[in-house]
């Protein structure tokens, strides 16, 4: 009989942290997806050999504390301006892997003039956009990707068109700018779908690497707290509303077409 | 614009900003103007912080300025805003130009900004991260204090001014920078050429300002003109500075308007028969 000592061997070892994570508790509620992005980020980076070459640029929102987490350079720009010290950062260090990670609040309202002008000059930068159609630090309020009908602290009787206005699909506009060359909308919710965010966010940094213009991985995601759900409530939730909304998929790719 | 410059100050972030004022306010005119005093040594950014602010009065001086905020940016680890006009800057003046400084080496920036976010060694050391995050109050007030103290350092050792005409004779002094201080160098040589004993001091640096020496001169004058092309902004901060000890009269225009060197002999000349006529208790400050 195999005894456990025999079993813990390092050729046996299928799977473990990646190293460029600390042992510092995450913050984040249950069933969120910004611990799987960080985790896949920490990955990417080892894997990619690129832990003296990568410079993070955290939002203003939950994901404020990334740097807390991942044993990476990282620089905390004000609400929505992390594309734009991104770009200062990649012109500086044109060698670098510079990438932002923000979320909806901060990519999609406060910084929208930011992200759509980086994103139209092609800056060589990797954007990962954390969509959860809310704010979710500050407690749930509408955000200019809220869904149409979708109840929020600040419009508690559903998004109206009349009086909010309409979903931005930023992602979707990216497609139509020049400047981006990597347009592609992912999630986390499940097993296969980790794996097809992780293929994303590789092929981002490889293009920041690169320097073939600007990339955008939006991550359509769960905030079980601020939509005052269960983990699991949540991710059907998001399968059942947000996917028909964010349909996930690849929306431009000029580096592998 | 000025969020930006809190957060530098908070994360003791280098940075030069150059502000070239212009009438205002809102789209006001494109002709110059001063009256983005308060708004650069004030700062304007929310919390508790400081930025260096200096006054170039020539081209050259213009020049020299960045060579100069470079250097004490780095020193410093604060915003340096070099506050000029719109006229010094667009003035055509001659200039010999510094020799070209080439940018650190990585080796360089390893050593002396060791603060840098670039990865560099990130292997021997712990990670960078340029954060003005601090949800602990206590922590918060500490960082303010360590600044604090940092802000009283500069105050010591960086004041810069430029004195002219100004000796133990001098019974009236004008405050002056910038455009001003060119105006008024004119409006002095008339007065001088007419026997009166008047001086002029021209802040270098507008934070820190030349308090001190202000203060000191304060106790020797009849009374001082400061001369600014706004409605009186840096004329409190010489009010301040004389504690009482003198009377500070305002001369200037604003809106995109420039004072002539006669604007200014009127409003000396305003300034001194009132101040010949009337005596100055302690505590007056107001004119």
């Amino acid at each position: 009989m195999i005894t456990k000592e025999e079993l813990i061997i390092p050729e046996n070892k299928v799977y473990g942290k990646p190293s460029l994570m600390n042992d510092t508790p995450m913050h984040y509620c249950p069933g969120c997806s910004h611990s799987v992005v960080h985790k896949l980020v920490a990955e990417i980076i080892e894997e990619m050999g690129l832990e003296e070459n990568t410079v993070g640029i955290c939002p203003v929102g939950c994901a404020v504390f990334a740097y807390r987490y991942l044993n990476v350079d990282w620089i905390e720009a004000a609400h929505g301006r992390a594309p734009a010290c991104a770009t200062a950062v990649k012109r500086l260090w044109p060698n670098k892997l510079v990438f932002t990670y923000q979320g909806d609040g901060d990519l999609a309202c406060i910084g929208t003039g930011e992200t759509i002008h980086a994103m139209n000059r092609g800056e060589n930068i990797a954007i990962i956009f954390i969509n959860n159609a809310i704010y979710g630090m500050t407690g749930g309020q509408m955000a200019p990707t809220t869904l149409m009908g979708m109840k929020t602290s600040t419009c508690p009787y559903g998004r109206q068109a009349d009086l909010h206005g309409y979903p931005l699909h930023i992602t979707d506009l990216a497609v139509n700018l020049e400047g981006t060359c990597y347009v592609t909308r992912q999630a986390v919710n499940t097993v296969a779908n980790i794996r097809k965010t992780k293929k994303a966010i590789r092929q981002a940094f490889e293009n920041s690497m690169n320097k073939k213009g600007c990339s955008i991985v939006e991550v359509v995601s769960t905030c079980a707290s601020g939509w005052k759900q269960t983990p699991e409530q949540a991710n059907q939730w998001m399968v059942d509303n947000m996917f028909p909304y964010y349909p996930l998929g690849d929306l431009k790719n000029t580096v592998t077409e | 614009m000025q969020e930006g410059f809190s957060y530098m100050a908070g994360v003791e972030l280098p940075g030069v900003i150059v502000s070239v004022g212009r009438g205002g306010p809102g789209l006001g005119t494109i002709q110059p103007g001063q009256a983005d005093y308060e708004q650069a040594v004030y700062g304007g950014g929310n919390g508790d912080y400081r930025v260096i602010v200096l006054a170039p009065n020539s081209v050259q001086e213009m020049c020299d300025c960045m060579g100069k905020a470079k250097e004490l940016t780095f020193k410093w680890r604060m915003p340096v805003i070099v506050l000029s006009d719109g006229m010094i800057g667009q003035m055509m003046e001659k200039v010999v130009l510094p020799p070209f400084t080439p940018r650190r080496t990585d080796e360089e920036i390893a050593k002396q900004c060791p603060w840098a976010t670039n990865g560099i060694g990130l292997k021997n050391r712990q990670y960078n991260f340029i954060s003005t995050l601090e949800l602990d109050a206590k922590e918060m007030e500490a960082r303010n204090k360590r600044m604090t103290a940092k802000y009283n350092q500069v105050e010591a050792e960086e004041v810069d001014f430029e004195l002219y005409n100004v000796d133990s004779e001098t019974e009236y002094l004008i405050v002056a920078y910038g455009i001003s201080s060119r105006v008024s160098m004119k409006t002095l040589e008339m007065l001088r050429e007419s026997g009166v004993k008047v001086g002029m001091l021209r802040p270098k640096t507008l934070w820190p300002f030349p308090n001190k020496k202000i203060n000191e001169l304060a106790g020797q004058v009849k009374g001082i003109l400061c001369v600014e092309q706004c409605e009186g902004q840096m004329v409190k901060d010489v009010r301040l500075a004389t504690e009482g000890q003198a009377p500070v009269y305002l001369s200037g225009r604003s809106g995109g308007m420039v004072s002539s060197p006669q604007d200014v002999l009127e409003d000396f000349q305003k300034m001194a028969s009132e101040c010949a006529t009337k005596s100055c208790p302690k505590g007056y400050w107001m004119k």
